[in-house]
């Protein structure tokens, strides 16, 4: 059978074209707030958030909640709130919190994961929470459904704060001091920011979400120079490489985060070399 | 009542005093230049001024009924990321984000001030350039068109010709004093006291942990020599 027949088989099923839907979805909101993400030094914040969101979804299914979202989007969002404020004082105190919040609820997450196995493989759980679905067809039909809905509620709110976001990114205290609201849209950021990450998680599981948000963006930046060639650029890759990620793991049946990851950083090398050429043109 | 009125103020961070006991006013149309060592005190009163940091006493009191939304600011350079992917026009444009509100997005009006600011300035050639990847007299230029694009009333510099060579600096003393003959008030940090007399009607030296010299530039001048 040739790729390709493989392919339209897969894609017969609406259960394939739903995940295919919320993976690109996914890629495309995880990429928006990149570049803030990575000039706002929050990339650790997106690591300890994901880690939050883990030990979040750890409890839900201990808990039987047929929903995760439930519990592991409140959770993830005050979290989000709680380490931006401990940052914006000294830097070392929020690195130092970020880890210890981090780290913890990691370790809370296996043990109760441990204490209350939802199913008879624990290991096979465990390994789905920290890099993603190993096949996307495992999503229900309600995440799929909710996925969706956060996110273009999140294209929306960032298209709509686009300009906002640009200001207290490039320069907070500017904007703070001729009038913005720069601790509110810092707030909204936050919960933005939480919301991606438990998106992201069911895609390409906590330990690879970082992944998601930062390489996108680090590869635009390598060539482009504006925010808004660098925030279009890094959805396109996104976009792509989630595409292209999830589309190789129906044929060679791998573990979808994984390939999606894969992809992108196979991605920042091509913007990488496009970015040196054009220096040296 | 002055459009500015700081009132015995102390400053410090984490109980250690940097300024105490400083009291002066600012009127509208005055330009005060804010002399005095590195390590002064200068940013931290501007930074008081702007109301990013509280005094730990006394007050800064505004007349004319000045809000925060009228006050253009220029920070000192090195608070703008040094990565950051920004084009001049989106730099100089996020000046007028305090006149939107809850408008998502920059109206008509806004974006011909942007390119008013940025031809007032002379880089309007520059406006799909990268912010980072311009001179440093051409950086200081498109953040003076950005905080002209967020005041109506007044002007707060932070060393605005730092790093500069003496022409360059010249010309950005001149563009700002230009702005001061148009109306706006101008406070601004510089630690070349040749430039502040020259251009500055009022003149706050400080020192020492308190103002050693506060009022017009005549008089600073007299106590001078
Ligand atoms: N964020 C800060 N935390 C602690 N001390 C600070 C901080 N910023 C400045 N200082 C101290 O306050 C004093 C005044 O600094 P600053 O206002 O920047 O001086 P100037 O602008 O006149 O050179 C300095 O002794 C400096 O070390
Ligand atoms: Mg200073």
């Amino acid at each position: 059978m040739s790729v390709i027949e493989k392919l339209i088989e897969y894609f017969q099923f609406p259960m394939v074209r739903y995940a295919m839907i919320v993976g690109v979805l996914i890629a495309l909101c995880s990429s928006l707030l990149g570049v803030t993400l990575v000039l706002k030094r929050f990339s650790f914040i997106g690591t300890g958030l994901s880690n939050v969101a883990f030990g979040a979804v750890a409890i839900a299914a201990a808990f039987k909640m047929n929903n995760t979202f439930l519990l592991s989007l409140p959770v993830t969002i005050l979290c989000a709130v709680l380490l931006l404020r401990t940052g914006q004082n000294t830097k070392i105190k929020g690195d130092s919190a970020i880890a210890m919040i981090s780290v913890g609820a990691l370790a809370m997450g296996y043990l109760i994961m441990n204490l209350f196995p939802s199913s008879a493989n624990l290991s096979g759980d465990v390994c789905s929470t920290l890099f993603g679905s190993v096949s996307i067809l495992t999503l229900t039909t309600e995440e799929v459904w909710v996925s969706a809905a956060l996110s273009v509620i999140v294209a929306a709110v960032f298209l709509l704060f686009y300009h906002k976001i640009f200001a207290v990114t490039f320069d907070e205290e500017f904007s703070a001091a001729t009038g913005v609201r720069a601790k509110t849209y810092n707030l909204i950021l936050a919960v933005v920011i939480a919301v991606i990450i438990v998106l992201a998680m069911n895609l390409v599981g906590a330990l690879l979400i970082s992944a998601l948000v930062i390489f996108p963006a680090m590869s635009a930046m390598r060539v482009f120079k504006s925010f808004k060639s660098v925030t279009i650029c890094a959805v396109a890759v996104s976009v792509t490489c989630a595409a292209l990620g999830i589309i190789i793991s129906i044929i060679a049946e791998t573990p979808v985060g994984a390939t999606i990851v894969a992809a992108d950083i196979a991605g920042f090398a091509i913007f990488s070399c496009i970015g040196f050429i054009l220096r040296k043109v | 009542m002055a459009q500015l009125v700081c009132q015995n103020l102390s400053l410090g961070y984490e109980g250690k005093t940097v300024i105490s006991e400083l009291s002066f006013e600012v009127n509208s149309g005055d330009y005060l230049c804010i002399v005095g060592e590195n390590g002064s005190g200068k940013s931290t009163l501007m930074k008081t001024i702007l109301r990013l940091k509280k005094p730990t006493l006394g007050q800064v009191l505004t007349g004319d009924g000045l809000s925060p939304d009228e006050i253009g600011y220029l920070p000192q350079q090195t608070a703008v990321q040094k990565d950051f992917p920004a084009s001049v026009r989106e730099v100089v444009l996020s000046g007028c984000l305090n006149r939107c509100g809850l408008r998502p997005f920059y109206n008509k009006s806004e974006k011909q001030l942007a390119e008013h600011n940025m031809e007032k300035f002379g880089i309007t050639t520059l406006a799909h350039r990268c912010y980072r990847e311009l001179s440093g007299g051409q950086q200081q230029r498109v953040l003076l068109a950005r905080a002209l694009c967020a005041t109506r009333k007044i002007l707060l510099l932070d060393e605005p010709a730092s790093g500069l060579d003496p022409a360059v600096s010249g010309e950005m003393y001149e563009l700002i004093s230009g702005l001061n003959n148009e109306g706006l008030t101008v406070i601004m940090i510089s630690h070349d006291i040749t430039a502040a007399i020259k251009y500055a009607s009022h003149i706050l030296h400080l020192g020492g942990g308190s103002a050693m010299f506060f009022g017009e530039k005549s008089e600073y001048c007299k106590e001078l020599k």
